[in-house]
């Protein structure tokens, strides 16, 4: 276990540098592996410098945080709703974020703001569905996965409201936000402190969750607390759900698809499954972002559009080809 | 005397809608096996979970080796009592080798791997009930029976001093149901006990020691196998006229239909 543990996250790490350079070294001005390793390291021409460093960098680490992030949480999602098709969202979280952050694009507010609207509607719209669901009756999956559509769908409503009565100019802003896109995310650091630490947290529960996937009674057949866990990973899963919405609004797909991905490939052992989704979900967003803003330069596409074009057919692939 | 493992104080178990049934008062001690006869409804799992600890009995109480079952840690349960499920929810694809391995969680602390030793329990657990060739094979391609037999190799690996099993030669053909009970049986010769629930009065005849009756009304009833299954008593409590008959020094019992 720890030895295949190993190898794959040795190479996914190597995968990992790879993307980060080749998100740093394409875009308007080329610029080459040597280049940016001289940059890296602290020397290079002003051009490159400032390129590298304060443009691309930033917006790489913020891509590959997102894509960790969602990916470990859509992980915990599946597992914690017994549902193959639960992702980051499904439970309503990016809608109160996008309510908190398109609020604030119609106020007119700074970018910051919107970033702390945004986190501040995905930890209300978090309480809500926890107390909902919590109630007065029995608690299972199904309640809390009904509440979270229904808190979701509620969500859905807002933002189209608020979609209809925007003004012209503000559109195109909030459609991007709500697809997802990284051209904003300048601070990085919170969320890479965030997903470290969660995936650091979530690892000794790995092995509960892969008991708890087989469902609650046999769980606690076996030795678990049944519903401690279940609220530990679903406060982890929103936190990473909320940081990953602040930094880049609701980038879709990737919480849904990468832990599929991994599961198809490397089986289904939580303790391998969430620090791979940490990273593949980073690497896959990387690229994603490196495409979306070269392959129709000097325009950009917000990244959730390639994230879907990429991750659709290498996952029909994925999934035909399987047992 | 041997030591009780479990014992049920005036126990009542819950089911919703029911009135109270009768207050189970009995202990299973170790080396003794008891079958849990009755109708559909009568309450066999619902009993099987309450001691199992997963749902909290209407009155009285379970106590596990002296302890009261509600104030013992959940790992520390699993530790001395395995559960055999009658369904079998598999919700992400696993291998059956897999499947059987996390039996060996109650033992392992969350920052543990398996080791070699708890691989070869389940190894052996596997090649116990014949699905030793099947290791990496996924559960969900596996036929009904070898299902239940990877569930009763998960409850071997679990290692406990007490079997909790369900209908455990449901879906089994008649070899493999022989050889389950004979695993069975030779754990509960080792110092285990055991109580399942089955819907073949024969082979509670066969396999059991004690049987516990319960009735569609709550009613219940308890002993030694050969007082238990008389040919009245089994009529009234299945609403069935039976014949009886004898084979290989055991009663069977068959409807008159």
């Amino acid at each position: 276990m720890s030895g295949r543990l190993a190898t794959i996250l040795s190479v996914l790490c190597l995968a990992a540098a790879a993307a980060i350079g080749i998100s740093l070294m394409l875009g308007s001005v080329p610029v080459s592996p040597v280049d940016v390793g001289t940059v890296l390291t602290g020397g290079g021409d002003p051009l490159h410098q400032a390129l590298v460093l304060e443009l691309r960098l930033p917006r790489t680490l913020a891509a590959f945080a997102t894509g960790g992030l969602l990916a470990v949480a859509g992980a915990l999602m599946q597992v914690l709703l017994r549902n193959p098709l639960a992702d980051p969202y499904v439970l309503g979280i990016s809608g109160g974020a996008a309510v908190g952050a398109l609020l604030s694009m119609l106020a007119g507010l700074a970018t910051a703001v919107v970033s702390g609207a945004a986190f501040a509607g995905a930890l209300l719209s978090t309480l809500l569905v926890f107390g909902l669901a919590h109630g007065t009756g029995s608690w299972t999956p199904v309640r809390l996965l009904l509440t979270g559509v229904v808190v979701a769908a509620g969500w859905g409503a807002l933002i189209s409201f608020i979609l209809a009565v925007a003004p012209g100019a503000e559109l195109p802003g909030m459609l991007y936000w709500l697809m997802g896109d990284l051209s904003h995310a300048r601070h990085p650091g919170p969320a890479w402190i965030v997903l470290a630490i969660v995936v650091l947290l979530a690892w000794p529960l790995g092995r509960s969750l892969n008991v708890l996937a087989r469902g609650a009674l046999q769980a606690a057949a076996l030795g678990v607390s049944v519903r401690p866990l279940e609220w530990i990973v679903y406060l982890l899963a929103a936190v990473l759900t909320a940081t990953a919405v602040t930094l880049a609004g609701t980038v879709g797909f990737v919480g849904l698809i990468v832990p599929h991905m991994l599961r198809l490939v490397l089986g289904n052992d939580q303790r391998i499954i969430l620090p791979a989704a940490a990273l593949a979900g980073g690497i896959l967003l990387t690229l994603a972002d490196t495409l979306s803003r070269t392959v129709i330069a000097p325009q950009q596409l917000p990244v959730g559009v390639i994230t879907a074009l990429l991750g659709v057919p290498v996952f029909l692939y994925l999934l035909h080809r399987s047992r | 005397m041997s030591e009780p493992l479990l014992q049920l104080e005036d126990l009542v178990i819950h089911i919703p809608g029911r009135p109270d049934g009768s207050a189970l008062r009995f202990e299973v001690r170790s080396g003794q096996c008891w079958g849990i006869l009755g109708p559909n409804g009568a309450g066999k799992t619902t009993l099987l979970h309450t001691l199992a600890g997963l749902r909290a009995p209407r009155s009285g109480g379970v106590r596990l080796n002296g302890r009261k079952l509600g104030g013992i840690p959940r790992r520390d349960v699993a530790r001395q009592t395995a559960l055999v499920f009658q369904d079998h929810h598999d919700g992400f694809p696993a291998t059956v080798l897999e499947t059987a391995l996390i039996g060996r969680h109650p033992y392992l602390r969350p920052w543990d791997v398996e080791s070699a030793d708890d691989m070869a329990m389940a190894r052996a657990a596997l090649q116990q009930v014949d699905l030793a060739g099947l290791e990496s094979r996924l559960v969900g391609t596996l036929s009904g029976g070898e299902r239940q037999r990877l569930a009763i190799a998960t409850a071997l690996t679990q290692d406990p001093r007490l079997f909790l099993l369900d209908e455990p030669v449901s879906h089994l053909d008649l070899h493999h149901q022989v050889a389950v009970l004979e695993i069975v049986r030779k754990r509960v010769s080792k110092g285990c006990a055991a109580v399942m629930s089955l819907h073949d009065v024969n082979i509670a005849a066969r396999h059991c020691d004690h049987v516990l009756l319960l009735y569609q009304d709550g009613g219940a009833r308890w002993g030694p196998v050969n007082e238990m299954l008389q040919l009245q008593v089994l009529e009234r409590l299945y609403a069935q006229p039976l014949v009886q008959g004898e084979a290989g020094g055991a009663p069977v019992f068959v409807p008159k239909g």
